[in-house]
């Protein structure tokens, strides 16, 4: 059963996705009926401590918090005071000084969850390290694609973009495979990662061959400095040859759905047509966001109780 | 004349190993043979021990001047001699950087105040190792340097490459090249690969490391210069040199214990003690290192030793330090690795750690012989024991080994004549 901490889903098995999965149902019912202040975790404190910008992951997490009765803080620290300010360590020691029951930590480097995790008693939740893991992302991910289609099994999923730098397709194929889908992927070969292939994902030499039948249609955010790094030429060319249009969505298995994590640049990954399009399940991503969370966070604490940090 | 008999001792010669009694004199070995007259000297009892010749490891980093919270002459010295060694070569990425004589002369006077172990300083190549204007390589050689090098900070630009080769070898210096193209390794951390991508931790290319290293072979073979290659970590890389040896280009090259005992898979761990410079390879690469030691395409083993601060490793892997703290479990590993892994002999394994370095660099010792320096080793290679950096000398801690189980323990250590480690 799920532990202290979330940290990826490389080392999740597919019980604990499920679970999570089956708890957040009842989470989303609840949020349907605009029932906001639940009690499930009243007295219990959730921190965000987050190295890098966001808005939707953080305030999706804070919500979560809020809609279950925990109290929340949130801490930003640019990413340059990583290298001279307060190590990791101290900052998490601190934080469990203070009594938090959760922490929900993004970093721009791989692997820093793990440390914070190894060094504090809280439980700690990855909201996404470096180009490693961002497991809530993908669990939001999941639990749109079994609401439409129901089970894994099967299910083909097509993840186009920035697959080098995308901690989003790695916990994606991580939890993917295990819960029985096919995972493609495609992008430009250098925004490609090596050995992905040897961790069960099908490499598509091209567009089409990527969206051919594909269940779900995932489109990965190209982040500007990638190009002033030299990695492809321009916006308008990454476009033409690594954008989904309608017309390239009709290769898709008519009963398709469009997923992206956010924030889109329209006209780049996704036209606008596609991104407002029927089968677009961009906005209920982000409900089924909060739900997810509100189920994990709910789990985590519900672990906690009884265990050595309530002595 | 202090007199010191090492009796009954298995003694590792070239191509030999033999029961032999080793009689020192003063700083010298004054006979090898059997029944030697203990008159007069202090006798070590050596059966079931093997004599080796000191051990020599030309690639350390001593941190004296300017990083001594990471290491010191005298921690640094007192970790060589309990891992065996009775020389070593310091790297010149001190603070200030050892790219002038008085430097090279404070190092060299500060280790023979410690006296420990022999300690010979590596120059820099270039001022500052900044990579553009040759360092003082004569005055440098006069105050007591060895070689020259750059080390983490290699050169980039092949002309300046070029001059250091030529210029370094008018005072019979070499110059040792850490293989980096630094546009390539990017900022990486870990290995390129499989490994690193499911970390999620930014790959270093082979080709970074195997791209500097042609060129070097390149410009050796052209100018007709020797250079020594440091810490070799790839297949290629070890493919690279066994053609240009086969050509016959003057070059030498080195790998370290972990470059042939651990795989990137252990990166998995977020653990920062298996962050090193070159980053750990794959299985293949392994077993590349494994017969270039075996076919002499690398003809040594150094550590690469790279001690630091607990603070710099037990923090993000991005931010971790690049190095292991080497030089205490260098010789266990090796023998462990490669004599009881049966790809090589004992007398193999001394070349490697003691004979080849003291040929690249024109240092005494290497060897178990009359008249040679007194420079041994001894070991109990039946005993098998836990590596436990707790129980280092050196100040630096962190190494991937902890907990591994390995034969082969230094028992004694002699420098000149004097012993001094004792375990």
């Amino acid at each position: 059963m799920l532990g202290k901490d979330l940290l990826g889903l490389r080392d999740t098995s597919a019980e604990d996705i499920m679970l999570i999965l089956d708890t957040a149902v009842g989470m989303k019912k609840l949020l349907t009926q605009n029932l906001k202040k639940l009690p499930h975790l009243q007295g219990r404190t959730v921190t965000t401590l987050f190295y890098e910008n966001s808005t939707r992951t953080r305030c999706s997490f804070e919500l979560a918090a809020k809609y279950l009765g925990a109290g929340t803080v949130n801490i930003s620290a640019s990413s340059s005071s990583v290298q001279k300010g307060e190590t990791l360590i101290d900052t998490g020691r601190t934080l469990d000084a203070m009594k938090n029951d959760v922490i929900v930590i993004r970093h721009p480097m791989g692997g820093a969850p793990r440390l914070l995790a190894q060094n504090v008693r809280a439980s700690v939740v990855n909201g996404g390290d470096g180009i490693n893991e961002h497991p809530t992302q993908a669990l939001l991910d999941f639990y749109t694609m079994r609401e439409k289609f129901g089970s894994f099994k099967g299910l083909k999923v097509a993840i186009l973009g920035d697959i080098k730098h995308s901690r989003v397709a790695k916990s994606n194929l991580f939890g993917l495979v295990k819960l029985g889908a096919e995972v493609t992927m495609f992008s430009p070969a250098t925004l490609m990662p090596q050995g992905i292939g040897r961790m069960g994902a099908k490499i598509a030499s091209s567009r089409e061959e990527a969206l051919a039948g594909a269940n779900v249609v995932m489109g990965l955010r190209i982040q500007l400095e990638r190009m002033q790094g030299g990695l492809f030429p321009s916006l308008s060319e990454y476009a033409k040859y690594y954008g989904v249009s309608e017309e390239h969505l009709s290769l898709a298995d008519r009963d398709h759905i469009v997923m992206h994590p956010g924030p889109v640049n329209r006209g780049v990954e996704f036209t606008s047509a596609v991104i407002d399009g029927e089968s677009s399940e961009i906005e209920g991503q982000v409900l089924n966001g909060v739900a997810v969370r509100m189920a994990l966070l709910f789990l985590l604490c519900k672990n906690r109780q009884g265990g050595k940090d309530n002595a | 004349m202090r007199k010191l008999l090492i009796r009954g001792g298995e003694a590792v010669f070239g191509g030999r190993v033999e029961r032999a009694d080793i009689l020192v004199e003063g700083n010298k070995i004054a006979a090898v043979g059997t029944n030697l007259p203990a008159e007069g000297a202090e006798v070590i009892e050596a059966a079931g021990l093997t004599v080796f010749p000191g051990l020599i490891d030309m690639h350390v980093h001593l941190r004296e001047p300017g990083f001594e919270y990471k290491e010191d002459i005298a921690s640094g010295s007192a970790a060589a001699v309990a891992g065996g060694f009775t020389q070593v070569c310091c790297m010149p990425n001190t603070d200030p950087v050892c790219d002038n004589a008085a430097v090279v002369g404070y190092i060299a006077a500060r280790a023979k105040q410690v006296g420990l172990c022999k300690v010979h300083p590596i120059g820099a190549i270039t001022k500052g190792e900044k990579g553009e204007t040759l360092s003082e390589m004569g005055k440098m050689k006069e105050a007591g340097a060895v070689a020259v090098s750059d080390d983490g900070r290699p050169v980039a630009d092949a002309r300046i490459m070029r001059l250091a080769m030529e210029y370094a070898s008018g005072f019979g210096l070499i110059c040792l090249s850490h293989c980096e193209d630094k546009s390539l390794a990017d900022g990486g951390v870990v290995n390129e690969g499989y490994s690193g991508t499911l970390a999620g931790l930014k790959g270093i290319p082979r080709a970074a490391e195997e791209i500097m290293l042609a060129r070097e072979i390149i410009l050796a073979e052209t100018l007709g210069k020797r250079v020594h290659i440091c810490h070799v970590s790839t297949k290629g890389g070890v493919q690279l040199l066994r053609e240009a040896k086969a050509r016959g280009v003057a070059v030498t090259a080195e790998t370290c214990p972990h470059y042939f005992t651990l795989t990137d898979d252990v990166i998995a761990s977020f653990d920062a003690d298996t962050k090193v410079n070159p980053p750990l390879r794959e299985e293949e690469d392994v077993a590349a290192i494994r017969k270039g030691l075996q076919d002499g395409t690398l003809d040594c083993i150094v550590t690469d030793h790279a001690p630091h601060h607990a603070d710099e490793k037990n923090v993000e892997y991005d931010l971790a330090a690049f190095g292991i703290s080497g030089l205490e479990t260098s010789f266990a590993l090796s023998y462990t690795a490669l004599v009881k892994g049966g790809l090589m002999s004992l007398s193999a394994l001394a070349d490697k750690m003691s004979g080849a370095p003291a040929r690249i660099l024109g240092l005494e010792g290497g060897e178990i012989k009359a008249g040679g320096a007194a420079d041994l080793m001894l070991a109990d290679l039946n005993e098998e024991y836990v590596i436990d950096s707790k129980k280092f000398r050196s100040k630096g801690k962190n190494t991937p080994f902890d907990g591994r189980k390995v034969w082969g323990a230094v028992k004694y250590t002699i420098v000149d004549g004097e012993i001094k480690f004792r375990a």
